[in-house]
């Protein structure tokens, strides 16, 4: 049995992750679900980078992923004052009533 | 002296820069005083420069004075020169002696209208660009002076612009006028590929080396450079557009139609004698044409009643004489009688016009007559013009030019008995036409009232120019009168002798058959005017005569040809290409762009979902090629 788990694996969990993450992304209509994806993206890639870490054996991938994490709740914060804003003006948290910017 | 050359056509030039710019200011004394000032300037330099001229008559008898260098590009540079020979000499004291005295003229007879500065601005341009053709010593700049009396033409045509049909005489001569402008523009880049040079003078020297004679190309070359000539002058096939500018001012007919733009293709042809010389074809078309104008023009002037038109047909006859004589190798007798032609054709048209305005503007000859009594001077002097213009033996000037030209349309090498028929029938028939004119305007009961009488500064030219209608034709005798050749002497340096032919006939009978031609056609004009107009109203009433005339009155149809053949053809493409098929082009690109933008708009849909699915696929096409490549 193995103990230790190979970068090249964990990159391509990370892939995966990121993939799931944009097809909830396009396919999701309610925009907390979209909100919700963008996150898994975010996490996706902060693992990523702590899988690099590992691999070369320094700290900056962990150092990376703290940074990721603060910009992550930094941007949830905002993001949550605007989908309030848009449930204020639109009754709905459906993305499909926000094709006002077209033509 | 001929530092002085460039005066000139720089005086009528200022002129007309002054009236253009300041026109409206001034009074119309001093519009006058300008306008006609600077012409009779202009004629005194002549005057001075030609005197010297022609007393120090300097080496290669030529004044030459380069102004400055219009252009240079590569090996071709043309320059502003001007060149003043005893032929140019000649033509200037016509142009600006004759031009001086329809100014003075128009002072008094345009002194009613609006336009008073306009008037004499074009005239005065007119006159520069006249003296510019012929002082030019290159063909191109001479081209220049061309173009600038085509425009001129146009501006004074439709001078009264207000009228429409005055407009549409204006369009119609500058629209002929222009395809005989561009075929001599053909002929010019001809001359240019095959000489190197456009300088008349050295084009003449070398022509036998750089032309094989009777070649095609030189055929070709004359041709094309006749095409200009018959166009500004009016002759066949081009010759429809003279009848209609009779809508522009007498002055204008006179200065434009009668003495000097009209006999441009005369001084073009003997100019570039050296090429027509070369071309025995092309010299044959000259005399072919001249004759045929002549006798079509005669007999059409027979049937007109405008006084005007019928002095117009009488201008497109003579100058078939002189493109006769052209083609025949007399190359003196023609500019002998272009010389005295614009001295008795302005007399008769200023003489019209001053009729005309007397009897309120009315042109019908039918409708005047009686005027012998009631304006003499008119009469006197319009009689001299008359017997000028119908060649009258002896007494008139006409008769020394008209004789030499049917003497040599027989005897000389490029003559033939047919010509000179030709030429006889039409100088009988202008005896005709003439004496028709002349009864039905003078003679008999006044039909119109006559309004006030002409003051002097119309009377005083109408009266110069009958003097030199009478007087101006003894410069030169045939050689049975003695031999008193003072003109065509004059003119040896410039244009060669006469080649005869081997048997000469006598020329006392040639002189005698002429002289009963001119008094056959009075005769005519007398007996079917005067004597018995009822005899008219039998001949009127043959159908066959009548269609016959008819047909005469019209022109001889071409107006209609060229309507049928292209006029028509013209128009009809136009409207077909209405939405113009190269514009469609175009427009087609601008529709394209804008079907593009359309269906591209159609992506900005402003749904978040589509965009990033954008990104997406954008993101997955662009790590495709990395990892491919």
């Amino acid at each position: 049995m193995k103990t230790t788990v190979s970068a090249e694996v964990v990159v391509l969990l990370a892939g995966l992750l990121f993939a799931l993450g944009i097809v909830g992304v396009i396919i999701r209509k309610n925009i907390i679900f979209m909100l919700l994806s963008v996150e898994i993206m975010l996490n996706a890639s902060g693992l990523a980078f702590v899988a690099a870490g590992s691999r070369w054996g320094q700290p900056d991938g962990q150092v990376m992923f703290v940074f990721i994490l603060a910009m992550a709740a930094a941007e949830v914060s905002i993001g949550l004052a605007l989908i309030l804003q848009i449930y204020h003006q639109h009754k709905s948290l459906d993305i499909d009533n926000l094709k006002e910017m077209n033509g | 002296m001929d530092k002085y050359l460039w005066l000139i056509p720089a005086l009528p030039l200022g002129g007309f820069l002054i009236l253009a710019l300041a026109g409206k200011q001034l009074s119309r004394s001093s519009v006058a005083i300008v306008g006609a000032g600077s012409i009779c300037l202009s004629a005194l330099v002549t005057f001075v420069v030609g005197g010297a001229f022609l007393a120090g008559m300097p080496a290669n008898a030529v004044y030459t004075q380069t102004l400055w260098t219009w252009f240079e590009v590569g090996a071709f540079s043309a320059k502003i020169t001007l060149s003043l020979d005893v032929l140019s000499l000649l033509f200037i004291f016509v142009i600006t002696f004759i031009g001086a005295l329809i100014h003075i003229y128009s002072t008094a007879f345009m002194e009613a209208d609006r336009d008073y500065a306009r008037f004499f601005a074009s005239m005065n341009l007119f006159v520069f660009s006249m003296l510019v053709l012929v002082l030019a010593d290159n063909l191109l700049l001479m081209y220049l002076g061309w173009e600038g009396v085509g425009l001129c033409s146009y501006l004074l045509i439709g001078f009264w612009y207000e009228q429409q049909a005055n407009g549409n005489a204006a369009r119609k001569a500058f629209t002929v006028t222009r395809i005989g402008d561009a075929a001599m523009a053909i002929g010019l880049f001809m001359v240019f590929q095959q000489a190197g040079t456009l300088v008349m003078s050295d084009i003449g020297a070398n022509a036998s080396t750089i032309w094989q004679p009777n070649s095609t190309v030189v055929t070709v070359t004359a041709l094309l450079l006749l095409a200009g000539g018959l166009g500004k002058s009016a002759q066949l096939p081009l010759q429809t557009w003279l009848p209609d500018a009779m809508a522009g001012p007498s002055p204008v007919s006179a200065l434009i139609h009668a003495a000097t733009m009209v006999t441009a293709g005369v001084y073009l042809v003997a100019r570039m004698h050296a090429i027509f010389a070369l071309s025995e074809t092309a010299r044959l078309v000259i005399a072919v044409i001249g004759a045929a104008t002549l006798l079509l023009a005669g007999l059409t002037a027979l049937t007109q009643y405008d006084i005007k038109r019928v002095l117009a047909y009488s201008t497109i006859s003579q100058i078939g004489y002189m493109f006769l004589a052209l083609g025949v190798g007399a190359w003196t007798a023609a500019i002998f009688h272009f010389m005295v032609h614009a001295f008795f054709k302005a007399l008769l048209f200023l003489a019209a016009g001053t009729i005309i305005e007397s009897l309120h503007h009315e042109h019908n000859m039918f409708k005047m007559g009686g005027l012998k009594d009631k304006m003499p001077v008119v009469f006197w002097t319009f009689l001299a013009g008359a017997l000028s213009l119908a060649a009258v033996p002896l007494i008139s000037a006409g008769f020394y030019s008209k004789d030499q030209i049917l003497w040599y349309s027989w005897t000389a090498n490029g003559g033939s008995p047919v010509l000179w028929m030709v030429a006889l029938s039409g100088a009988l028939i202008t005896a005709a036409y003439t004496t028709r004119m002349m009864i039905l305007t003078f003679w008999g009961e006044a039909h119109t009232p006559v309004g006030h009488l002409p003051g002097r500064r119309i009377t005083m030219p109408l009266i110069v120019l009958a003097v030199f209608s009478i007087f101006a034709g003894f410069v030169e005798l045939p050689h049975n009168f003695g031999h008193f050749t003072l003109f065509s002497d004059l003119l040896h340096p410039v244009l060669p002798e006469t080649v005869m032919r081997a048997e000469i006939p006598s020329e006392w009978l040639f002189q005698l058959l002429a002289a009963l031609a001119t008094l056959g056609g009075v005769f005519l004009g007398y007996h079917y005017y005067y004597q018995q107009p009822a005899r008219l109203e039998s001949l009127r009433r043959n159908a066959m005569l009548a269609s016959l005339h008819r047909f005469w009155f019209l022109g001889w149809g071409f107006d209609a040809l060229y309507d049928r053949l292209l006029v028509k053809p013209f128009i009809f493409i136009s409207k077909i290409n209405k939405s113009d098929v190269t514009d469609r082009l175009y427009t087609g690109i601008a529709a394209a762009t804008g079907e593009m933008y359309k269906l591209l708009s159609r992506t900005q849909s402003g749904s978040l979902r589509w965009y990033i699915m954008g990104l997406v696929v954008g993101a997955i096409l662009i790590l495709g090629i990395q990892i491919m490549l």
